[in-house]
């Protein structure tokens, strides 16, 4: 089935999770940026999965991305809860500003 | 070679947009390129051969996680000038990271080989005569059952999290108050009289 050769899909998935590292460092003032790097993140982990399993012909890769969507939805679902009330109490997104748990 | 320009095109628009979404100043654009990148990312699981996970990322990513982003991001009057402080004091240790990584993960790729062992050591392989959707249905409601199940309760417990953690109340709303409507009895509200013949009953004899 497949077509492509693995070690493209690994270099494109490799430069995603890069992408997706870059902008978590890059985007300190909002947590909504960095949500979305970690599904850039995600996503890199996931097109691994399908490009391994795709090349080995084993479906494990694709049932194991189906919970790797899973958990990704609960978190990015929960993360921004977690926002929308810290904005409510704080009136700013900005990461810099949590340290309320500090000692 | 359609297979091959498909894939390049696709995952060069792939790649182009992760960057939009990391730097773009609009948060409304980053979540706008965060849904062409997952577009872009279901064509590449289409060519890899799994069609039911293209179209459950392109269903249930572009579909409810992007617009949730969306939803958010439009919702939380952010003060948009101050949103990219901070970009050229974290560029370069961002830079740095990231190009450490790349050279480690490029040396990874560089030096790697498939076991000779590997395609036995293969759980279930994939079926040669039905579809990429009947083969993961016929996986996951039989030997994945247990896992599949367990995904659903953690998508319920996130979805009754992020309801409790938002759910606020409102001071003005006129709401029942159910126990308070259970424990109404007959005699604390309601009093019996007997009425005489032509005189009625008066309000102010109303004994209440």
């Amino acid at each position: 089935m497949i077509l492509i050769p693995l070690s493209h899909y690994l270099v494109v998935a490799g430069l995603l999770l890069v992408i997706g590292i870059f902008g978590i460092f890059m985007n300190r003032k909002n947590i909504i940026v960095i949500l979305m790097s970690i599904e850039l993140i995600l996503l890199a982990a996931n097109l691994n999965f399908v490009a391994f399993s795709g090349a080995l012909h084993d479906m494990v890769g694709q049932v194991f991305t189906m919970f790797v969507l899973t958990v990704a939805a609960a978190e990015s679902a929960i993360g921004l809860a977690i926002l929308v009330i810290y904005f409510r109490n704080r009136g700013s997104i900005e990461v810099e500003d949590v340290t309320l748990m500090k000692g | 070679m359609i297979a091959n320009l498909a894939f390049y095109l696709f995952s060069f628009i792939l790649l182009a947009s992760a960057v939009m979404v990391v730097t773009s100043r609009n948060p409304v654009h980053a979540v706008l390129f965060l849904i062409l990148a997952f577009i872009n990312a279901a064509v590449l699981f289409l060519l890899a051969g799994a069609e039911f996970l293209a179209f459950i990322l392109a269903i249930v990513y572009v579909g409810a996680v992007a617009v949730l982003f969306l939803f958010v991001v439009m919702m939380l009057d952010v003060d948009f000038t101050a949103w990219r402080e901070g970009f050229q004091r974290y560029a370069p240790i961002g830079a740095l990271v990231a190009l450490v990584l790349f050279v480690e993960l490029a040396v990874v790729v560089a030096g790697w080989t498939i076991a000779p062992g590997a395609s036995a050591a293969r759980m279930f392989p994939t079926p040669d005569n039905v579809t990429d959707t009947v083969a993961l249905g016929s996986l996951i409601y039989t030997s994945y059952l247990p896992l599949f199940q367990l995904s659903g309760i953690i998508l319920l417990v996130a979805m009754i999290g992020a309801i409790v953690l938002t759910h606020r109340e409102r001071k003005r709303a006129k709401t029942q108050n159910l126990a308070m409507q259970h424990a109404r009895r007959p005699e604390d509200t309601l009093v019996m009289v007997s009425a005489k013949l032509n005189e009625g009953i008066l309000p102010e004899k109303e004994t209440l």
